[in-house]
């Protein structure tokens, strides 16, 4: 990751040089884009992959036709058009695949010493690799992320994912000190449209890790990469049943979270759905794994090594259009530095480039849907209707697809909406604070927990504000940064459980003593 | 001439204080021979909701303690109970137990706290990890309290259930407020007492008296209750409050053990009621990769 995050800040780090002598060289503290260098057109080719024009069910080891015999669309965000049609999974399509699933953890999976369980996954993780080119492809064909972070973060991190787990399935002995850990059997698992290919990663890897076979419902609107992952699964000879792939809308998911014959849900996206999943199992012995919303406070104090701070927030709120549920969306600046802060951001969001996925030196790509789309819009106009001040740097946004601008809230207060309310795009609340307890108090006050941000150079405050921090992750100096060795989750309503490292076992075992 | 002797008025324990409930209500209790021993305190919600204000605001002082402190002011607690074995072995035999079951129980009891005493600082070390990320970062995780829990305590023992599902709680750096059981309520306000004196901050641990069936939802539907402990057998009461408890993504734990047993004591429970927090750094020019900002 950081060998990705250099190629993204080199070419950056030359511009700004360029721009700051100029500014200081003379006029104006708004440079014209004019300014800056001009990037020719540099487009990842998809001439390497091929997509089917339907895809269907993978259940049982088999390619199967949806019960209810439908298909839907699934589009290129960034151009509208249609890129394949996706099976729409039902009720009983789930009900076959968790079938499929118990009989292949009763029978085969569920007995599998560790030390084999660790091959399958190895040989899933290494074909990812070697397919890693058409996998980033796909995911910003159908995501709408930049190439450059499917390229380098997305694939890579969910291969690694799949690497890193392997490890542990001759191991988990050692995991758990002075207890015995035990399979719970059938995993149901539904993942979200920010991240397709890396969430399937993360909830398929642990839970086949530690002995469990999965029934697994992607996102409708960011199917393909789950299902060329079914595809892989299929050649690297994963026994039947042990990876099941139904796609659909919300009632398969439902479905799913309802079906009697499951053990296990994972969950990752919004709290009210993660609400209605913790609700729907209440009484049930079902354990849980929910990764919900968060509101994230990333937090500038004065003395902070103020431009990688700044690349840090840029970094915090716009990598993936901001539909990261770990963004850094509430920014809160030490009020001697807010000025110099919030020029320098500006001056960095008219570098960014808006524009196609596809092309490498984009920065910020395509809105996931339309319905995402119209729920950031409306946020904006909350905003703007709230009285806070808005900036946007002026750029020119493609004809087509959903596509949003880089947007600064300034003198936002904390009973906003844009403040309290996730919105999941590339939209920055910024407020600004006195003192540390202040700002501890400001960050908190908030019903989410996932992650939080600190940028400052006194190692004591770091330590004071991390240990303070109501947040299951805390980047300080740094931030959205990933890792298959690093757990991820939540306080509070951003949900609980851990996915990643040594943590991420937990939720897919039960301890006997 | 027989000396009268002097009758405890069982009161129920907030923020350090021993108030009888708000409500002005009691429910008696009676020994085997239908004799009284007790009015007790038949708390309100209102005593729940001040229970868990005085929870709230215990929680930063007791979370922030060092490890090792928490871990003296459980061995005071045992200390403490020690010192008043007599009258709880006297209780719980007035609640229907002979002398060798209740001698078991408080010495049970007893020992489990001075258990949970030495944990204080040692589950972090089991808990935590320092992880090897790939990029130039330090990178670790540790366990910190879920907040404010409350526990609904073991319907069938007066001492032993309690310490039982408080003490893992409390270890941890929670704090709690514990609904005690409401047959054989008596030690649980003694325990009060003892917790009183033990150097524990007041709004640690609260202790209320009462019918669970009344006060159940409330327990798991506030919202600014953290986790909630079940350790009964109601699959009603479960279901209702694992519903309740999504309105804030609030953690159920139903701890369905033994308490009798050595098994039931373990660092597993106090893992319960903790997050995990993995906190990242950027290493200066490691390798090839540069620095990690």
């Amino acid at each position: 990751m950081a060998i990705a995050k250099k190629k993204v800040t080199k070419p950056i780090a030359k511009k700004s040089v360029v721009t700051t002598k100029k500014v200081s060289a003379q006029k104006t503290e708004n440079p014209s884009s004019d300014d800056f260098w001009k990037y020719a057109p540099a487009p990842e080719s998809k001439d390497h992959v091929t997509l089917k024009e339907k895809y269907d069910l993978y259940i049982g080891g088999k390619f199967v036709k949806p019960n209810s015999g439908k298909y839907y669309e699934t589009i290129n965000p960034a151009s509208g058009e249609v890129i394949a049609k996706i099976a729409d999974g039902n009720e009983k399509d789930i009900h076959l695949a968790v079938t499929a699933a118990r009989k292949a953890y009763d029978q085969h999976w569920g007995k599998l010493p560790g030390k084999e369980r660790a091959k399958y996954i190895f040989r899933i993780a290494r074909m990812m690799q070697e397919r890693a080119r058409e996998f980033a492809v796909i995911e910003t064909m159908n995501g709408g992320k930049p190439i450059r972070e499917s390229r380098d973060i997305d694939i890579p991190l969910a291969a690694n994912h799949f690497f890193y787990y392997a490890g542990w399935a001759d191991k988990l002995d050692y995991a758990f000190p002075n207890a015995k850990p035990k399979s719970l059997g059938v995993a149901g698992q539904i993942i979200p449209w920010n991240f397709p290919l890396l969430m399937a990663a993360w909830k398929l890897a642990p839970a086949l890790a530690t002995g469990n076979t999965v029934v697994l419902k992607p996102a409708e609107s960011t199917p393909l990469t789950a299902l060329k992952l079914a595809e892989l699964i299929h050649d690297a000879g994963v026994p039947e049943g042990v990876v099941n792939i139904v796609t659909g809308f919300g009632p398969a998911g439902a479905s799913l979270v309802n079906h009697p014959g499951i053990d296990k849900i994972a969950f990752t996206g919004s709290t009210p759905v993660g609400k209605y999943i913790q609700k729907a199992i209440a009484g049930t012995p079902k354990k849980a794994t929910l990764e919900l919303g968060g509101k994230a406070a990333h937090i500038i104090f004065d003395d902070a090594p103020i431009d990688q701070a700044v690349e840090g927030i840029v970094n915090g709120i716009f990598f993936n259009q901001g539909h990261v549920c770990c963004a850094g969306s509430r920014l809160f600046i030490q009020e001697n530095v807010a000025e110099l802060v919030i020029r320098k951001l500006k001056q960095r969001m008219k570098t960014l480039i808006v524009g196609d996925p596809m092309d490498k030196n984009t920065d910020i790509g395509a809105i996931n849907s339309k319905e995402q789309m119209d729920k950031i819009n409306q946020y904006i106009k909350i905003g703007i209707k709230e009285g806070a001040e808005i900036y946007q740097p002026e750029c020119a946004l493609p004809a087509k697809g959903f596509f949003c601008k880089p947007t600064l809230f300034l003198h936002t207060s904390q009973s906003h909406r844009i403040v309290q309310e996730e919105i999941f795009g590339p939209v920055l609340a910024v407020q600004t604070f006195r003192t540390l307890e202040e700002v501890i108090e400001k960050a908190n006050n908030i019903p989410y927990g996932l992650s939080a941000g600190v940028w400052t150079d006194k190692g004591s405050k770091i330590f004071n504000l991390t240990t303070q921090l109501r947040a299951g992750v805390v980047w300080a100096n740094t931030y959205n940064k990933f890792d298959p060795a690093s757990p991820f989750g939540g306080y509070k309503e951003s949900g609980f459980g851990r996915e990643g490292g040594l943590h991420g076992l937990y939720p897919y075992v039960s301890l006997q003593s | 001439m027989a000396r009268l002797s002097i009758q405890k008025t069982y009161k129920i324990f907030i923020g350090g204080q021993f108030p009888r409930t708000e409500s002005g209500r009691f429910y008696p209790v009676y020994n085997s021979g239908k004799e009284l021993l007790a009015n007790m305190c038949l708390s309100s919600r209102k005593d729940f909701r001040n229970a868990v204000v005085a929870a709230r605001k215990a929680f930063g002082g007791w979370s922030s303690k060092s490890a090792f402190n928490r871990g003296q002011i459980l061995y005071r607690i045992a200390e403490m109970m020690e010192g008043r074995k007599h009258q709880f072995i006297a209780e719980i035999m007035s609640q229907g137990s002979t002398q060798k079951q209740a001698e078991q129980e408080v010495q049970t009891a007893i020992d489990r706290c001075v258990y949970y005493c030495g944990w204080c600082d040692k589950y972090q070390q089991l808990f935590s990890a320092v992880n090897p990320v790939a990029s130039a970062h330090f990178n670790f995780s540790v366990p910190e309290p879920t907040g404010v829990v409350s526990i609904i305590a073991p319907e069938n023992t007066s001492l032993l259930g309690l310490v039982s599902v408080i003490l893992p709680v409390i270890a941890g750096g929670n704090v709690c407020v514990v609904l005690a059981s409401e047959s054989k309520p008596l030690c649980s306000i003694t325990l009060a007492e003892v917790l009183a004196t033990s150097d524990l901050p007041g709004g640690v641990v609260n202790v209320l008296t009462g019918q669970l069936k009344e006060l159940h939802t409330h327990m798991a539907s506030h919202m600014d209750v953290n986790a909630v402990v079940y350790a009964r057998e109601n699959r009603t009461e479960i279901k209702a409050m694992a519903e309740l408890c999504s309105l804030n993504v609030k953690r159920f734990f139903h701890w369905n053990h033994d308490w009798k047993l050595s098994s039931s004591e373990n660092p597993y429970l106090i893992l319960d009621l903790q997050e995990i927090k993995t906190t990242w750094h950027p290493i200066e020019k490691i390798g090839a990769s540069g620095s990690g900002y």
